[in-house]
């Protein structure tokens, strides 16, 4: 479904990404893991189209997508939920979920995913009407999870979706992005939490300093020792 | 009546109604006329509104498109002789076009270089009025515009007149809350502080601010053509930095959250110089006071502030 082939990406002159690739296939969930710092967020923000990498593709649904306009991107059904949120504060739990229907064809069904997004958050039918920033953490975290999926999208980028959060959320999370997986949608999943996320993962990339260092089945990745002793410590 | 005022085409009515009331309060055509530069000057504010308050960008060029607005039909009507039903479209197409072609290139980039652009698009307008002799008369500019005739009345006093601008006040109001409350108005308000979120989730965002502006042009261009057709004499001097100056205050002063602060700010900023007349050679100071006190006491602007009264009211 995506294909990411030997990307470089820079901030200005300092290099970020160093020949990364990845690939996802349909309705897998693959996680992407590393520190703080390793690049996460800036192979994310590449694939969505924020950055434009120096070198290397990205194709999606055997279409090149590297190099296109982010809202571009977005109608081919790639949704970015991103690190911190990023809500929009002055607008209702509503407005921002219509916000996330924006794409040309998600907008004509918009009430019929609202429908939906409200079936799986039934927390933000209830908080409909009131300012995003006046949400909880937690609430605010759901929000972002319903507005990226109101553009019915074919492939899910979660960053961080669990950080900041308390235990119980963070299952709550991770729970609903099993549901999301049962549904057919695709998923792209950073965390910081490597042991939880290789436990509802199919497969998963490692990243370190801006080079995947090793990847595979989680299962496999779980009994890595270079995993264990750096990421799970054990 | 809560109700009725929610909808914009009330709201619109509503300010119409307002308006054609205090005219018959009035009856002093001195006043009225102020009333009238008043509704001219928030048709251009409530463009800028959309671009500076819900796009995030500014705009230091509206004193221009009002300039282009007004020297288009004004050319067009006294030295070629066109009517002014074709005058008009010709003098918006003409300011649009120039808006789009300045917007294309500055939008794409991130940041305030759409200030840049105008700032030097204005100098360059006035300029071309100053030195295009033959057309514009230069800095001493021409006249004998002709009048506006509407289903055979002709807007020969100012009471006429009002009522024509007004009405185009009430509809372009009726224009920007229908902007605001579409698809766009909503994506326009998410680009803000969210730029890179909005692109994400489909907003094209580069397209959406060029949209906005050369709508703020085209509104600009409207108040010129009114401006034109009411003084009947134009020189370059209205139309300089200073004035698109002005109109970025008033919409500062008044508040970006939303388009009645925006309007707030124009009808304080537009009368309150009159006002201050009162204090002779002082005036400039006062008004310099003012605008400073409330920069520094509510820099969100004067829309929304809470009137004391009411809570010593409730306390008492
Ligand atoms: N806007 C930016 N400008 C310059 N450098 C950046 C920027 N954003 C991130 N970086 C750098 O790129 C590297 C990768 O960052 P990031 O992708 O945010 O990591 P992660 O998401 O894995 O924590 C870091 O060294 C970071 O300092
Ligand atoms: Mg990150």
């Amino acid at each position: 479904m995506l294909e990411v082939c030997n990307i470089d990406t820079f901030y200005g002159k300092i290099q970020a990404l160093w020949g990364v690739s990845l690939r996802i296939d349909e309705a897998e969930i693959v996680a992407l893991v590393g520190a703080n710092g390793a690049g996460k967020t800036t192979l994310l923000n590449t694939i969505s189209g924020l950055l434009c990498p120096a070198s290397g593709s990205a194709t999606f649904l055997d279409k090149r997508i590297d190099g296109l306009t982010p809202h571009y991107i977005a109608e081919l059904g790639i949704s970015h939920i991103p690190e911190g949120r990023r809500l929009f504060p002055v607008m209702s739990v509503r407005e921002n979920l219509e916000m996330g229907a924006y794409t040309y064809h998600a907008w004509k069904r918009k009430e019929e995913t609202l429908e939906e997004v409200y079936r799986v958050f039934p927390l933000l039918k209830e908080r409909e009407g009131q300012l995003a920033r006046t949400l909880s953490g937690g609430e605010q975290q759901m929000l972002a999870m319903g507005r990226g999926l109101m553009s019915r999208p074919r492939l899910c980028m979660f960053d961080e979706p669990s950080s900041g959060l308390a235990p119980r959320l963070v299952l709550e999370v991770f729970k609903v992005i099993k549901t999301l997986r049962e549904q057919g949608i695709t998923i792209l999943l950073i965390e910081q939490n490597v042991k939880r996320t290789l436990e509802i993962a199919d497969r998963a990339y490692v990243l370190e300093n801006g080079r995947i260092v090793s990847e595979g089945k989680s299962s496999e990745l779980l009994q890595n020792n270079h995993i264990k002793k750096a990421y799970l410590g054990l | 009546m809560k109700k009725l005022l929610k909808s914009s085409f009330s709201k619109s009515i509503f300010t119409f109604a307002i308006a054609v009331l205090l005219m018959t309060i009035i009856r002093n055509p001195y006043h009225v006329g102020i009333l009238i530069f008043l509704g001219m000057n928030l048709i251009i504010t409530m463009g800028l509104s959309l671009l500076m308050g819900y796009a995030g960008q500014i705009s230091l060029g509206q004193a221009a498109f009002f300039g282009l607005g007004a020297y288009t039909t004004g050319i067009l009507t006294t030295k070629l002789g066109l009517p002014i039903i074709t005058a008009f479209p010709l003098s918006i197409l003409l300011t649009v076009s120039i808006a789009f072609l300045v917007g294309i290139p500055t939008l794409r980039l991130r940041g305030h270089y759409l200030a840049m652009a105008t700032l030097g698009l204005g100098e360059i307008v006035h300029i071309v009025f100053n030195e295009l002799l033959s057309l514009t008369g230069g800095p001493s500019g021409f006249g004998n515009i002709p009048l506006i005739k509407i289903f055979g009345i002709e807007l020969d006093n100012d009471y006429k007149y009002f009522v024509f601008v007004w009405a185009i006040v009430a509809f372009i109001l009726f224009l920007s809350l229908n902007i605001i409350n579409s698809r766009m108005g909503r994506a326009l308000k998410s680009i803000h502080r969210e730029e890179n979120t909005a692109s994400t989730l489909g907003v094209n965002t580069s397209r959406l601010k060029l949209t906005i502006f050369v709508i703020s042009a085209g509104f600009a261009s409207m108040a010129g053509f009114l401006y034109a057709h009411y003084v009947t004499f134009l020189s370059p001097g209205t139309f300089s930095l200073r004035f698109s100056i002005l109109l970025v205050t008033m919409v500062a002063v008044g508040g970006m959250e939303n388009i009645w602060g925006a309007i707030t700010g124009t009808v304080v900023l537009t009368l309150l110089p009159e006002y201050l007349r009162f204090f002779k050679d002082f005036d400039i100071l006062i008004y310099g006071i003012i605008l400073m006190s409330i920069m520094i006491l509510r820099p969100e602007g004067l829309y929304g502030i809470k009137i004391p009264l009411k809570r010593l009211r409730n306390n008492s």
